[in-house]
Protein backbone atom coordinates (compact mmCIF):
# COMPACT_ATOMS: atom_id res chain seq x y z
CA UNK A 1 0.00 0.00 0.00
CA UNK A 2 1.74 3.29 -1.43
CA UNK A 3 5.16 1.48 -0.05
CA UNK A 4 3.85 2.79 3.39
CA UNK A 5 5.13 -0.08 5.48
CA UNK A 6 9.12 0.28 4.48
CA UNK A 7 10.82 3.61 6.01
CA UNK A 8 11.72 5.79 2.96
CA UNK A 9 8.24 5.06 1.81
CA UNK A 10 6.72 6.21 4.94
CA UNK A 11 9.23 9.19 5.02
CA UNK A 12 8.33 10.25 1.66
CA UNK A 13 4.26 9.90 2.16
CA UNK A 14 4.95 11.58 5.68
CA UNK A 15 6.71 14.62 3.86
CA UNK A 16 4.03 15.03 1.14
CA UNK A 17 0.70 14.85 3.91
CA UNK A 18 2.07 16.39 7.12
CA UNK A 19 2.15 20.20 5.67
CA UNK A 20 -1.78 19.60 4.94
CA UNK A 21 -2.35 17.62 8.42
CA UNK A 22 -0.70 20.73 9.95
CA UNK A 23 -2.90 23.33 7.81
CA UNK A 24 -5.79 21.65 8.67
CA UNK A 25 -5.43 20.81 12.54
CA UNK A 26 -4.70 24.80 12.91
CA UNK A 27 -8.08 25.51 10.86
CA UNK A 28 -10.15 23.06 12.64
CA UNK A 29 -8.77 23.77 15.94
CA UNK A 30 -9.19 27.32 15.30
CA UNK A 31 -12.65 27.05 14.48
CA UNK A 32 -13.32 24.73 17.22
CA UNK A 33 -12.25 27.38 19.83
CA UNK A 34 -14.43 29.83 18.04
CA UNK A 35 -17.64 27.84 18.25
CA UNK A 36 -16.46 26.51 21.77
CA UNK A 37 -15.77 29.49 23.51
CA UNK A 38 -17.96 32.08 21.82
CA UNK A 39 -20.80 30.31 20.07
CA UNK A 40 -22.16 27.30 21.64
CA UNK A 41 -24.11 28.34 25.17
CA UNK A 42 -23.63 27.59 28.53
CA UNK A 43 -25.23 24.62 29.60
CA UNK A 44 -28.35 24.39 31.79
CA UNK A 45 -26.70 22.00 34.64
CA UNK A 46 -23.41 22.21 34.40
CA UNK A 47 -22.95 26.35 33.11
CA UNK A 48 -19.85 27.48 31.67
CA UNK A 49 -17.89 24.64 32.87
CA UNK A 50 -19.00 22.88 29.61
CA UNK A 51 -16.70 24.45 28.18
CA UNK A 52 -13.99 22.54 29.52
CA UNK A 53 -15.72 18.85 27.60
CA UNK A 54 -14.57 20.33 24.49
CA UNK A 55 -10.90 20.08 25.33
CA UNK A 56 -11.57 16.73 27.70
CA UNK A 57 -13.12 14.63 25.16
CA UNK A 58 -10.93 15.62 22.28
CA UNK A 59 -7.95 14.42 24.94
CA UNK A 60 -9.45 11.29 25.85
CA UNK A 61 -9.83 10.30 22.38
CA UNK A 62 -6.40 10.86 21.45
CA UNK A 63 -5.39 8.55 24.82
CA UNK A 64 -7.19 5.78 23.62
CA UNK A 65 -6.17 6.29 20.47
CA UNK A 66 -2.95 6.93 20.72
CA UNK A 67 -2.87 3.43 22.45
CA UNK A 68 -5.00 1.83 19.86
CA UNK A 69 -2.34 2.40 17.39
CA UNK A 70 0.54 1.49 19.97
CA UNK A 71 -0.98 -1.71 20.41
CA UNK A 72 -2.04 -2.24 16.39
CA UNK A 73 1.73 -1.46 14.91
CA UNK A 74 3.00 -3.41 18.48
CA UNK A 75 0.99 -6.45 17.27
CA UNK A 76 1.94 -5.77 13.59
CA UNK A 77 5.86 -5.62 14.58
CA UNK A 78 5.44 -9.07 16.60
CA UNK A 79 3.74 -10.98 13.72
CA UNK A 80 5.14 -9.54 10.99
CA UNK A 81 8.49 -8.11 12.18
CA UNK A 82 7.43 -5.26 10.21
CA UNK A 83 11.15 -2.70 11.41
CA UNK A 84 8.28 0.35 10.93
CA UNK A 85 5.68 -1.00 12.95
CA UNK A 86 8.10 -1.05 16.33
CA UNK A 87 8.96 3.10 15.32
CA UNK A 88 5.53 4.08 14.99
CA UNK A 89 4.28 1.93 18.47
CA UNK A 90 7.28 3.90 20.26
CA UNK A 91 6.14 6.97 18.69
CA UNK A 92 3.11 7.04 19.37
CA UNK A 93 3.31 5.96 23.13
CA UNK A 94 4.44 9.46 24.60
CA UNK A 95 1.76 11.72 22.66
CA UNK A 96 -0.49 9.16 23.79
CA UNK A 97 0.62 9.41 27.72
CA UNK A 98 0.24 13.30 27.12
CA UNK A 99 -3.38 13.70 26.04
CA UNK A 100 -4.54 10.47 28.74
CA UNK A 101 -2.81 12.89 31.46
CA UNK A 102 -4.71 16.24 29.47
CA UNK A 103 -8.28 13.87 29.78
CA UNK A 104 -7.48 13.14 33.62
CA UNK A 105 -6.48 17.39 34.15
CA UNK A 106 -8.94 18.89 32.43
CA UNK A 107 -11.70 16.20 34.20
CA UNK A 108 -10.43 17.05 37.39
CA UNK A 109 -10.72 21.03 36.69
CA UNK A 110 -14.18 19.84 35.61
CA UNK A 111 -14.60 17.69 38.55
CA UNK A 112 -13.91 20.08 41.17
CA UNK A 113 -16.73 22.71 40.59
CA UNK A 114 -19.33 20.00 39.23
CA UNK A 115 -18.91 16.65 41.76
CA UNK A 116 -17.60 18.97 44.21
CA UNK A 117 -14.21 17.05 43.86
CA UNK A 118 -10.51 16.70 42.02
CA UNK A 119 -10.89 13.15 42.26
CA UNK A 120 -13.50 10.01 42.44
CA UNK A 121 -12.47 6.11 42.41
CA UNK A 122 -14.93 5.88 39.49
CA UNK A 123 -14.85 3.33 36.78
CA UNK A 124 -14.35 6.00 33.99
CA UNK A 125 -12.01 7.51 35.68
CA UNK A 126 -9.79 4.43 36.68
CA UNK A 127 -9.57 3.06 33.50
CA UNK A 128 -8.53 6.17 32.37
CA UNK A 129 -5.50 6.01 35.01
CA UNK A 130 -4.84 2.50 34.08
CA UNK A 131 -4.51 3.41 30.88
CA UNK A 132 -1.80 6.57 31.66
CA UNK A 133 0.05 4.00 33.97
CA UNK A 134 0.38 1.48 31.08
CA UNK A 135 1.87 3.88 29.05
CA UNK A 136 4.56 4.83 31.51
CA UNK A 137 5.03 0.99 32.11
CA UNK A 138 5.62 0.55 27.75
CA UNK A 139 7.89 3.61 27.48
CA UNK A 140 9.95 2.52 30.57
CA UNK A 141 9.91 -1.11 29.51
CA UNK A 142 11.44 -0.21 25.99
CA UNK A 143 14.21 1.67 28.08
CA UNK A 144 15.04 -1.08 30.29
CA UNK A 145 17.11 -2.83 28.19
CA UNK A 146 20.82 -2.20 26.25
CA UNK A 147 19.37 -4.15 23.17
CA UNK A 148 16.31 -1.99 22.19
CA UNK A 149 15.12 -4.64 19.99
CA UNK A 150 15.06 -6.74 22.88
CA UNK A 151 13.06 -3.63 24.67
CA UNK A 152 10.88 -3.24 21.97
CA UNK A 153 9.63 -6.58 22.09
CA UNK A 154 8.78 -6.74 25.66
CA UNK A 155 7.37 -3.44 25.30
CA UNK A 156 5.11 -4.81 22.30
CA UNK A 157 3.53 -7.59 24.40
CA UNK A 158 2.55 -5.32 27.42
CA UNK A 159 1.18 -2.67 24.80
CA UNK A 160 -0.87 -6.03 23.45
CA UNK A 161 -1.98 -7.36 27.15
CA UNK A 162 -2.91 -3.97 27.97
CA UNK A 163 -4.82 -3.41 24.83
CA UNK A 164 -7.71 -5.50 27.15
CA UNK A 165 -8.55 -1.56 28.92
CA UNK A 166 -9.37 0.27 25.79
CA UNK A 167 -12.73 -1.31 25.24
CA UNK A 168 -12.80 -1.09 29.57
CA UNK A 169 -12.50 2.68 29.31
CA UNK A 170 -15.11 2.64 26.71
CA UNK A 171 -17.56 0.74 28.12
CA UNK A 172 -16.87 1.22 31.88
CA UNK A 173 -19.60 4.22 31.77
CA UNK A 174 -22.18 1.51 30.95
CA UNK A 175 -21.32 -1.51 33.25
CA UNK A 176 -20.15 0.64 36.17
CA UNK A 177 -22.93 3.40 36.63
CA UNK A 178 -20.58 5.19 38.78
CA UNK A 179 -20.25 9.04 38.81
CA UNK A 180 -19.30 9.63 34.94
CA UNK A 181 -21.83 10.53 32.96
CA UNK A 182 -22.17 7.76 29.88
CA UNK A 183 -21.52 8.21 26.41
CA UNK A 184 -23.00 11.52 24.38
CA UNK A 185 -21.43 11.16 21.02
CA UNK A 186 -21.12 7.23 20.36
CA UNK A 187 -24.21 5.86 20.77
CA UNK A 188 -26.26 3.64 18.94
CA UNK A 189 -29.14 6.24 18.29
CA UNK A 190 -27.33 8.88 17.25
CA UNK A 191 -25.16 12.17 19.67
CA UNK A 192 -27.50 13.01 22.17
CA UNK A 193 -26.22 16.54 21.72
CA UNK A 194 -27.83 19.80 20.65
CA UNK A 195 -26.05 21.35 17.48
CA UNK A 196 -24.26 24.31 19.04
CA UNK A 197 -22.25 21.94 21.07
CA UNK A 198 -22.11 19.23 18.70
CA UNK A 199 -20.04 21.44 16.33
CA UNK A 200 -17.09 22.42 18.48
CA UNK A 201 -16.91 19.24 19.89
CA UNK A 202 -16.60 17.52 16.27
CA UNK A 203 -14.23 20.84 15.11
CA UNK A 204 -12.07 19.50 17.83
CA UNK A 205 -12.07 15.98 17.96
CA UNK A 206 -11.03 16.47 14.05
CA UNK A 207 -8.25 18.96 15.08
CA UNK A 208 -7.12 17.33 17.84
CA UNK A 209 -6.84 14.37 15.50
CA UNK A 210 -5.27 15.78 12.33
CA UNK A 211 -2.49 17.42 15.36
CA UNK A 212 -1.82 13.78 16.90
CA UNK A 213 -1.27 12.32 13.38
CA UNK A 214 0.67 15.07 11.77
CA UNK A 215 2.81 14.80 15.39
CA UNK A 216 3.57 11.33 15.05
CA UNK A 217 4.66 11.56 11.50
CA UNK A 218 7.39 13.85 12.75
CA UNK A 219 8.23 11.67 15.75
CA UNK A 220 8.17 8.05 13.25
CA UNK A 221 10.77 10.07 10.89
CA UNK A 222 12.68 11.05 13.97
CA UNK A 223 12.76 7.24 15.22
CA UNK A 224 13.82 6.14 11.75
CA UNK A 225 16.95 8.61 11.96
CA UNK A 226 17.32 7.51 14.90
CA UNK A 227 17.35 3.81 13.95
CA UNK A 228 20.18 4.79 11.17
CA UNK A 229 22.29 6.28 13.41
CA UNK A 230 22.62 3.40 15.63
CA UNK A 231 22.82 1.51 12.60
CA UNK A 232 26.16 3.81 11.41
CA UNK A 233 27.52 3.91 14.99
CA UNK A 234 27.78 0.21 15.06
CA UNK A 235 28.97 -0.14 11.81
CA UNK A 236 31.97 2.52 12.46
CA UNK A 237 32.62 0.13 15.85
CA UNK A 238 32.82 -2.76 13.47
CA UNK A 239 35.23 -1.14 10.79
CA UNK A 240 37.32 0.34 13.20
CA UNK A 241 37.24 -3.04 15.17
CA UNK A 242 38.21 -4.88 11.62
CA UNK A 243 40.89 -2.36 10.93
CA UNK A 244 42.01 -2.85 14.48
CA UNK A 245 42.51 -7.12 13.87
CA UNK A 246 44.17 -6.46 10.67
CA UNK A 247 46.46 -4.11 12.63
CA UNK A 248 47.10 -6.52 14.64
CA UNK A 249 47.37 -9.82 12.52
CA UNK A 250 50.24 -7.32 10.09
CA UNK A 251 52.30 -6.34 13.29
CA UNK B 1 -19.52 44.52 33.90
CA UNK B 2 -18.72 44.60 30.12
CA UNK B 3 -18.92 42.13 27.43
CA UNK B 4 -14.87 40.71 27.85
CA UNK B 5 -14.99 41.02 31.35
CA UNK B 6 -18.15 38.54 31.41
CA UNK B 7 -15.81 36.18 29.09
CA UNK B 8 -13.15 36.07 30.92
CA UNK B 9 -15.36 35.66 34.33
CA UNK B 10 -16.72 32.35 32.63
CA UNK B 11 -19.74 32.89 34.65
CA UNK B 12 -17.77 32.52 37.71
CA UNK B 13 -15.80 29.12 36.48
CA UNK B 14 -12.62 31.12 35.09
CA UNK B 15 -10.23 29.79 37.83
CA UNK B 16 -11.42 26.06 36.72
CA UNK B 17 -11.71 26.80 32.76
CA UNK B 18 -8.67 28.77 31.82
CA UNK B 19 -6.54 26.56 33.46
CA UNK B 20 -7.85 23.40 31.41
CA UNK B 21 -7.51 25.49 28.11
CA UNK B 22 -4.12 26.68 29.53
CA UNK B 23 -2.33 23.30 30.19
CA UNK B 24 -3.53 21.37 26.85
CA UNK B 25 -2.17 24.72 24.95
CA UNK B 26 0.78 24.25 27.10
CA UNK B 27 0.91 20.26 27.02
CA UNK B 28 0.77 20.40 22.96
CA UNK B 29 2.69 22.91 22.16
CA UNK B 30 5.49 21.11 24.15
CA UNK B 31 4.79 18.27 22.20
CA UNK B 32 5.43 20.26 19.20
CA UNK B 33 8.25 21.51 20.13
CA UNK B 34 10.27 18.77 21.52
CA UNK B 35 9.09 16.16 18.81
CA UNK B 36 10.44 18.90 15.73
CA UNK B 37 13.96 19.54 17.89
CA UNK B 38 14.57 15.85 18.43
CA UNK B 39 13.58 15.33 14.12
CA UNK B 40 16.12 18.54 12.96
CA UNK B 41 19.44 17.07 15.72
CA UNK B 42 18.99 13.76 14.57
CA UNK B 43 18.86 14.90 10.68
CA UNK B 44 21.93 16.74 11.95
CA UNK B 45 23.79 14.07 13.18
CA UNK B 46 22.98 11.61 10.63
CA UNK B 47 24.14 14.24 8.14
CA UNK B 48 27.56 14.29 9.98
CA UNK B 49 27.83 10.39 10.27
CA UNK B 50 27.29 10.34 6.86
CA UNK B 51 29.88 12.77 6.12
CA UNK B 52 32.49 10.87 7.73
CA UNK B 53 31.19 7.36 6.45
CA UNK B 54 31.45 8.08 2.76
CA UNK B 55 29.17 4.78 1.11
CA UNK B 56 27.72 3.90 3.36
CA UNK B 57 23.64 5.08 4.28
CA UNK B 58 22.76 3.36 7.78
CA UNK B 59 20.34 0.59 6.57
CA UNK B 60 17.94 -0.30 9.35
CA UNK B 61 17.10 -3.75 8.31
CA UNK B 62 19.69 -5.13 10.62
Amino acid sequence: MLGLSTPSGFVRFAKAVSPWLWVASALLIGGGLYFALLVSPADYQQGQTVRIMYIHVPSAWLGMMGYSVMALSSAAALIWKNPLADLVAKASAPVGACFTFLCLATGSLWGKPMWGTWWAWDARLTSMLILLFLYFGYIALQNAFDDPGRGARAAAILALAGFVNVPVIKFSVDWWKTLHQPASLMKMSGPALHPSMLTPLLLMVAGFTCFYVAVLMVRVRSEILAAKIRALRLSEIHSVQAAGVADGVAG
Amino acid sequence: MDALTAFFDMGGYARFIWPAYGLVTLVALGLLVTSGRALRSRERELAQLQERNPGRRGRIYE
